[in-house]
């Protein structure tokens, strides 16, 4: 138990060690920006004064290790500055729009899991046969995809060809249930249709072993049906990897977000940041950059925690 | 003694047949495409095309086979040179077949050189932390986490952003990104390969560490990181076309395939073509390279042939 818990504490201390770096690399790439933000904040025709003055306000005169913990200061008071362009606190701007990138997340990978599990099992129970060979090269394939490729073909059938559902505009949650599923299924199923395959290929070659343990034998000699030992039976214990891979795959979705945001017009966390990136706008773009990341680390160190907690094997292995 | 050796000698062929694997007609059809696309991005300068930004007015958006010409401005009187589109031109009437070509020029560049960036810097600092284990390989891991801990492509835009959007800028954020996973893969085969004996009867002997290192352990982990390096190929081609799709790419007028696709995609409706030649050019490439790195993975080790 003591083990435990200082293996837990030795990833609290990872988890802050990193965070730390985080902020430390998200500030100086802010300071370390080529030119003088407040000439960019000015404009064109500044006078040395209000550049002055504009340096005074945001305390850019100060070394840089005061400016850092004035910053840091800011940021755990959820203060992270307002808008160069329109004045907008990067806070409020980031909130108002994490529903829409966190419910794109939640989609796209509850859609990827309804395509993987049934064919993964398919694919391990007809393990060689031919149905599992064009499995797996179709998913192979789609391996060579990437995310913008395959939305930019998901518009071209089901937008343009046939017109089933919208390529852009979306309506939100409040506005009309429907509506707001319907503009999420194609930037969903894009995500969805990058990501199913390596569900698929890590449930196939855990199902596989799996299917060779005594208790299936038993199962089958019981002479329970085949869908019932495939998914009652064998499902459950072949499903560790697959959770940790769904816990690795945050990062690509962040990324695919940031994409598929941008090809659907999505007003999401990554369409923030691109927009903002494209504006100058750098407030913003260091809040974004802050914030996904601190939620990508976050996240990835509760998943790690999770699953130590959920597998007896890791937990007895992490404890020496 | 002697003789039982001699008489094993006889028995044991001095050179163990050599187990044929095939590769397979997708691995040589992979290498084709390779060796296609890699020629015509060496010799485009020299093909007959197009320059890939000289603008079509007459010929906007026009279907592959259209027969286009370009008026120079600067000899209106004297005839223009007529060619044919073979793949259409794109909405500014710019040639696609040219600007593929040179795309792939991009798109290849960037694919082949970050690799090899990640491949000498996360290489060494693999093999080091997996050799000398202890302190330096908790340092070196340590640093390689919290590289990982980002996301990759907030990272990269990051990068680009702040360092502003050039070739050099991007293949320089690419190859860092690809740092700590070179480094996994060597840390985890050098491990390996320091158990064996070979390793301890070279340390025995007296030799030096840099020797072991790079004259014994160094051969032994190259196949496994060279493989490693085609799927990062892949990769990275694909990273690269996002972000020039995204417009952080390499800046225009000079092609590359993402940024081709992106401007493709405004006219998705009446002039698909234009999207989806790079998109088909792009997905070949990769799939070029999963393939070619698959089967030569399925060679040096059968045990990761799996996953």
């Amino acid at each position: 138990m003591k083990n435990t818990i200082t293996t837990g504490f030795k990833k609290s201390i990872r988890l802050f060690g990193v965070l730390f770096a985080v902020t430390v690399i998200t500030f100086i790439m802010m300071d370390a920006l080529p030119g003088n933000v407040a000439y960019e904040i000015a404009g064109e025709d500044a006078t040395m004064q209000d550049i002055e003055a504009i340096e005074q306000e945001l305390g850019l005169n100060k070394p840089v290790m005061i400016r850092y913990a004035m910053w840091l200061k800011n940021v755990a008071k959820g203060n992270l500055g307002v808008s160069f362009r329109n004045e907008e606190p990067v806070l409020d701007a980031i909130l108002s729009r994490l529903p829409v990138t966190l419910e794109l997340m939640v989609l796209s990978q509850l859609l990827a899991l309804a395509l993987a599990v049934p064919l993964g099992v398919i694919c391990a129970f007809k393990g060689g046969k031919v149905i599992d060979k064009v499995l797996s090269s179709i998913s192979f394939a789609m391996m060579s995809i990437p995310v913008f490729v395959m939305g930019v073909v998901l518009i071209y059938i089901f937008a343009i060809k046939l017109k089933w559902f919208p390529a852009t505009g979306y309506i939100p949650f409040s506005e009309s249930f429907r509506g707001n599923i319907r503009s999420f299924i194609l930037p969903a199923f894009c995500i969805a249709m990058v990501e199913w395959v390596a569900f698929m290929r890590v449930l196939r070659s855990d199902m596989i072993a799996t299917l060779q343990e005594d208790f299936i034998l038993m199962a089958k000699s019981k002479g329970l049906t085949t869908s019932h030992i495939l998914f009652k039976h064998a499902l459950r214990p072949s499903s560790l990897t697959l959770i940790t891979i769904l816990g690795i795959h945050i990062g690509h979705l962040i990324g695919g977000a940031v994409v598929v945001e941008t090809i659907f017009a999505l007003p999401g966390i990554g369409r923030l940041l691109i927009s903002s990136i494209f504006s100058r706008d750098f407030a913003m773009v260091q809040g974004c950059i802050l914030i996904i990341t601190i939620g990508y680390v976050s996240v990835n160190f509760l998943v790690d925690y999770v699953y130590t907690v959920l597998d007896p094997r890791i937990r007895i292995s992490g404890m020496d | 003694m002697g003789i039982h050796l001699k008489q094993d000698t006889n028995i044991i062929p001095d050179r163990p047949k050599p187990v044929h694997k095939r590769l397979g007609s997708s691995f040589w059809l992979s290498i084709i495409w390779i060796i296609f696309a890699v020629l015509c991005a060496i010799t485009a300068d020299l093909l007959p095309l197009q320059e890939y930004d000289a603008m079509d007015w007459m010929n906007q958006a026009a279907p592959p086979g259209t027969t286009g010409s370009i008026q120079t401005s600067s000899s209106v009187e004297s005839a223009p040179n007529s060619f044919v589109h073979f793949f259409g031109t794109d909405t500014m009437g710019r040639d696609i077949l040219s600007r593929l070509i040179y795309g792939a020029r991009i798109s290849l560049l960037v694919g082949l050189i970050t690799p090899v960036i990640g491949l000498v810097i996360g290489g060494t600092l693999g093999m080091l932390a997996g050799f000398y284990r202890g302190h330096l390989d908790g340092f070196i891991m340590a640093i390689m986490d919290t590289i990982l801990a980002f996301p990759g492509l907030v990272l990269l835009l990051a990068i680009t952003f702040y360092l502003g959007q050039n070739l050099t800028n991007i293949i320089l954020a690419l190859g860092f990104l690809t740092i700590p996973s070179f480094s996994r893969v060597a840390r985890a085969n050098t491990l390996a390969i320091s158990q064996r004996d070979f390793i301890k009867a070279s340390q025995m002997i007296g030799q030096n560490d840099a020797y072991i290192l790079f004259r014994d352990i160094l051969p032994n982990i190259i196949p496994q990181l060279a493989v490693y390096a085609l799927f990062v190929v892949s990769f990275m081609i694909i990273a690269e076309g996002t972000l020039s799709f995204l417009g952080l790419g390499v800046p225009a007028p000079v092609p590359s395939w993402g940024g081709m696709i992106a401007e493709g995609k405004e006219v998705l409706g009446e002039a698909s073509y234009i999207s989806f030649f790079p998109a088909l050019a792009m997905f070949l490439t990769v799939l070029s390279f999963n393939l070619v790195g698959d089967a030569l993975r399925g060679i040096i080790d059968p045990k990761d042939g799996q996953l």
